[in-house]
């Protein structure tokens, strides 16, 4: 048994779905969910005699993903047969692209133990899907739709050493790439799916050791479990004088661990070579320029903007920007507001912890940015106090409508007129004279309870500070 | 190319197996005697520099040609089922798949 | 035998119709087709409903310069509605729900599509023997081979049982069949004609040519097919000529500056076919030639860097055929993979199946940089030859082939020598060239010889001038097949 301690390194490999209208070589539609076979031609069946034409859109969307992302754009790339038999593949070959892709480098940012870091990408490329498998008690089937659909496959160097470093890299490309609005980026919906290469080294060591391919991660939270056991499984092996064999392992949920699907000795041999059919891509300096002068914001340049537009802490403005959706909703509620930092506390808490309880997309909840704008209003105002205003974020959250309406039918607004109070105030010291002779006496802290009484009183509707000025005053006299 | 490679011959059943073609043992033996021909003709190419010289990969030098990103409808379903060897439910069959 | 263009005039002028020309030609299909087995398959029924309909437009007024011509398709096009085999097991039963680019143009511009014509499985072969279904015979011997790929094109134009035909060329396959059958065969420039639908061998190598009678209905049928395809990337934008219309009237030839390549004329090649291409030479020279001797110093590497570089492409080209959504399937498969091995095994034929080898084996790992990667490399210093050489000269001379067609069965165990007999063709292919055979005089034994004009990427009108000179000044090109079928009533009634 060694004693050595290892470290791992990890690198990703994520294939990502882009959102355009058409296939990346032929016209077929990319909707999802559509009867098997309905969304293919002679093309993307891999027909004798078809031929593949480029889809302008998805290189210009691959571009826009490598300038969010940093890269360099290569100046000329070109398309590549790679050659593998399996009944997804309607040519036997893919069309992707080897030794000249589309973007160069890069860099992902996550934020780690010791603040923001940047993974490093090898490359971005560009290639069409796979269709998809059905797997029958005694056959398989094969459903073309998603056949020729662009798919963007985006490399990281070899320079994660933790699952939770590599988690964070997927959420921060996620985030960028839901920023350029190139992608959906689910990985439940397999329109963003991810290949996780793993290997360990002793600590200090500087060359890297064999390493293990891992399939089958279809969640964050896979990518988490399944990198966990499989360190686990290769320092044990490593530990107990054994050697990492090069291979390919499947994540199996249930079983909590990986499987393997198959060494390197039935590795493919892809026999990649230019694909004649399409001819090179040769992106100048102006087209470049242009498509860059359209680049969305990135969730770097949003956390800046946030604290310096919104006067918001560092804090706040990384926790909104974070994820595109929120900082979206965030905006649009603060945008016009008098307290965005007001704002932003109700989304970083009320609207996040909700929003974790009930799974919900914070694009699809019912309470608008305009109604939680009303609602900050509303108690900015003194017109509820904040009691109120919690309850009224639930209801809201449930069920929508406006903050506004809410409060003048139920009669919600805070009681903040003094005449009103003043019989609360006595009432609350005539039932509690113990405590009001504890306040004379010195306990200041009895008038915390003395405005509680008054809050009951008055169903939640008094103005706390009101009500414990009134108290003193009264008490005092 | 003076590598120990390239002085060996073709494995026909290998090569064979890549390009998922079963042989039987007479085609393979025959397959054998002609690639080794064929390969040991071919490999004239040797003969010559080549350093420097940039690869042809395309017959006519365009570039940059593509489509613009609108849906069009391709074939109905029966229709992209048509040539099928096998089919049901929609789906072209095909037996087991071992990953 | 009338040309495309001689028919149209008659057409015009009412002397005949279209339904006519087309029962004709069924009916020489009936006489000779049993013997030399051009086709593979004529659908009679949808051709004279073709023919009807093209003199029934006619009749409204509409004209054309192919429309009611016959024209007879290699089975490696697709056509919407039929079969397209490629001569092979692997597509038995495989229906195209397409047309392809140029059999689009040529139904567009009002041709009868008459029936497929045999070839060379996948079209790869030069004598049509590789086809799995049938052997096509030579109309001029029928103990010879038509040469191939597109040998049945060859074979039913040289027969009069067709007008004009389609094949297709990657390393010589129309202008090799057509010099072998005494017939003329263009292959435009790579990208002139959409690639689009034809059944690729070899992506950056293969083109779509008319195979016809004469030069100016080559010229004719690149007119109507010629052009950009946007379902064809490689297809080039360059503007179409009216190549018939800048045909000579005569005298084509004066001053035009033809290259004899060193190389072309050394050993290898037969007594017989030199004497006649020579003479040729001598010809054009009377027509007005200037013939300036070139060299093309990279011409012995030609085969090797075609054979890889073609079978690289067609070893991934063919990967689709696979039984999974068209073509042949194996009975029995256990799995996917079985189900690969077995019905690859069973649907290609041996000369697909070493192509595939050949293919696949130079882009494996270990070798692809020593042999695919180092050919991509020599085609460049190939097509620089002919970039140089067409400095010092408009055109470029030369043989079709180093012999006059082989006897059947003569190439049989032997693929290296067929393999050989390309050495004139491939390069053109492999430069991006445009070339065209034609007949140019026979052998003792009767056989056509075959003259090729080379000319540079888009060059076509160039050597469809030198080619139209050369055919007016000579008459090679009227001469008959002895086993050509009569065409007694349409040529009897324009008398
Ligand atoms: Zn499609």
């Amino acid at each position: 048994m060694s004693a050595a301690r290892y470290e791992a390194v990890i690198g990703l490999e994520v294939h990502v779905q882009l959102k355009t209208r058409s296939k990346m070589f032929c016209g077929c539609a990319t909707s999802f969910g559509a009867e098997p076979n309905t969304n293919v031609c002679p093309v993307c069946l891999g027909y004798p005699g078809t031929m593949p034409v480029m889809n302008r859109e998805a290189i210009r969307l691959t571009v826009l993903s490598g300038l969010m992302l940093g890269c360099r754009i290569n100046p000329r790339s070109k398309f590549d047969r790679k050659s593998y038999f399996y009944p997804d593949m309607p040519k036997n070959y893919q069309i992707t692209q080897y030794d000249q892709p589309l973007c160069l480098g890069g860099g992902v940012e996550i934020e780690g133990a010791s603040g923001l870091a940047t993974v490093p990408l090898t490359r971005i490329h560009l290639e069409e899907d796979v269709a998809k498998n059905m797997h029958f008690a005694t056959c398989s089937g094969v459903d073309f739709n998603r056949a020729g659909s662009p798919l963007m496959e985006i490399v990281s160097e070899p320079a994660m050493h933790t699952p939770e470093q590599a988690v964070a890299y997927l959420q921060g490309l996620k985030q960028t790439l839901m920023y350029a609005g190139v992608s959906d980026c689910n990985l439940e919906e397999g329109n963003m799916r991810c290949d996780v290469n793993v290997s360990l080294r002793p600590v200090g060591a500087t060359a890297l050791g064999t390493k293990a391919e891992l399939k089958n991660l279809n969640s964050f939270k896979s990518v988490l479990l399944a990198l966990r056991a499989e360190i686990g499984r290769q320092e044990q092996l490593l530990r107990e004088g054994g050697r990492v064999v090069q291979e390919t392992r499947r994540w199996d949920v249930e079983a909590g661990a990986t499987f393997l699907m198959r060494t390197k000795e039935d590795a493919h041999d892809y026999r990649y070579f230019p694909e004649p059919d399409l001819m090179p891509v040769v992106l100048s300096e102006q087209q470049i320029a242009e498509w860059a002068r359209g680049l969305p914001e990135t969730p770097r340049q949003r956390r800046a903007r946030f604290a310096s537009e919104y006067s918001l802490p560092e804090y706040d403005a990384r926790v909104l920007a974070a994820d595109k959706a929120v900082g979206d909703y965030f905006e649009a509620a603060a945008r016009g507001s008098k307290a965005p930092k007001i704002v932003s506390n109700w989304v970083m808490t009320e609207m996040l912890r909700r929003l974790g309880e009930t799974g919900q997309e914070i694009a699809a909840v019912q309470i608008t940015p305009a109604a939680l704008a009303e609602l900050v209003e509303l108690t900015e105002a003194g017109a509820i106090n904040s009691n109120t205003a919690r309850e009224l974020f639930g209801e809201l959250f449930a069920n929508g409508g406006s903050p506004r309406a809410l409060v003048e039918a139920r009669g919600l607004a805070q009681v903040s007129d003094s005449g009103a109070l003043q019989a609360l105030v006595d009432q609350a010291i005539r039932e509690n004279a113990k405590s009001a002779e504890d306040f004379r006496g010195g306990k200041a802290v009895a008038l915390k309870f003395l405005t509680g009484q008054v809050m009951r009183l008055s169903r939640g509707k008094a103005n706390p500070q009101l009500a414990a000025q009134l108290l003193e005053e009264r008490l005092k006299k | 190319m003076a590598s120990n490679s390239d002085q060996q011959s073709m494995d026909v059943n290998y090569i064979a197996r890549l390009a998922r073609m079963n042989l039987d043992a007479l085609e393979a033996r025959q397959f054998q005697t002609q690639m080794d021909g064929i390969v040991d003709y071919v490999r004239q190419l040797s003969e010559l520099d080549v350093e420097g010289v940039e690869p042809t990969a395309h017959a006519a030098p365009i570039q940059n040609v593509f489509r613009e990103d609108l849906a069009q409808p391709g074939l109905t379903q029966e229709q992209a089922l048509a040539n099928a060897p096998a089919q049901s439910g929609g789906q072209f069959i095909v037996p087991k798949i071992v990953e | 035998m009338l040309t495309a263009h001689e028919l149209q005039d008659r057409l015009v002028r009412g002397d005949c119709s279209s339904v006519e020309i087309v029962q004709e030609l069924l009916a020489a299909i009936q006489e000779v087709d049993g013997t030399i087995r051009g086709y593979l398959s004529v659908d009679a029924e949808a051709a004279l409903a073709q023919a009807r309909a093209a003199d029934a437009a006619r009749a409204t007024g509409r004209g054309g310069p192919l429309l009611g011509i016959p024209v007879a398709i290699k089975d490696v096009l697709n056509v919407a509605g039929q079969p397209c085999g490629c001569a092979s097991k692997m597509l038995r039963g495989y229906v195209a729900p397409y047309d392809a680019t140029a059999v689009a143009a040529l139904r567009a511009a009002g041709a009868v599509l008459l029936g497929r014509t045999n070839m060379d499985e996948f079209a790869m072969g030069s004598t049509t023997e590789n086809s799995a279904f049938q052997v096509t015979r030579n109309p001029w011997s029928l103990e010879h081979v038509p040469g191939g790929s597109s040998g049945g094109s060859a074979a039913v134009v040289a027969a009069g049982e067709a007008v004009a035909a389609l094949g297709s060329d990657t390393g010589g396959s129309i202008r090799q069949p057509a010099g072998f059958c005494g017939c003329v065969g263009l292959k435009p420039s790579y990208g002139r004609v959409s690639r689009y639908g034809l059944t690729a061998f070899a992506s950056s190598l293969d083109q779509i040519g008319p195979m016809t009678r004469d030069v100016r209905d080559a010229a004719r049928l690149l007119g109507v097919m010629a052009g950009h395809d946007p379902h064809d990337s490689t297809s080039l934008p360059a503007p179409v000529e009216d190549y018939e219309a800048g045909l000579p009237v005569s005298g084509g030839l004066r001053g035009m500056r033809l290259g004899m390549p060193r190389e072309y004329f050394g050993g290898g090649l037969d007594t017989e076919v030199e004497a006649a291409v020579s003479a040729a030479v001598e010809e054009c020279r009377r027509q007005g030639a200037e013939v300036v001797e070139i060299s093309l110093p990279h011409t012995r590497y030609a085969i090797a860097t075609y054979y890889i570089v073609a079978c690289a492409e067609a070893s991934a080209n063919l990967s689709r055929f696979d039984g999974v959504r068209y073509g042949h399937r194996t009975a029995v498969a256990g799995d996917a993979t079985e189900l690969y091995l077995r019905s690859r095994a069973e649907g290609f034929g041996a000369e697909v199946k070493r192509r595939i080898l050949l293919g696949t084996y130079v882009l494996s790992s270990g070798y692809h940089d020593a042999y695919y990667l180092r050919a991509q490399k020599v085609r460049t210093l190939i097509r620089r030859d002919f970039d140089a050489a067409f400095e010092r000269c408009a055109a470029i001379v030369c043989p079709v082939a180093p012999t006059a067609a082989y006897r059947l069965g003569a190439t049989g165990g032997d693929p290296l020598k067929m393999y050989l007999g390309d050495v004139f063709t491939v390069t053109a292919n492999l430069a991006g060239l445009c070339g065209l055979a034609l007949p140019c005089g026979f052998t003792a034994a009767g056989l056509p010889v075959g003259l090729q004009f080379l000319g540079p990427a888009l060059g076509e009108a160039r050597v469809l001038r030198a080619g139209r000179a050369y055919e007016q000044a000579t008459a090679w090109h009227t001469r008959r097949a002895p086993h050509a079928a009569g065409m007694a009533r349409t040529e009897a009634g324009g008398k």
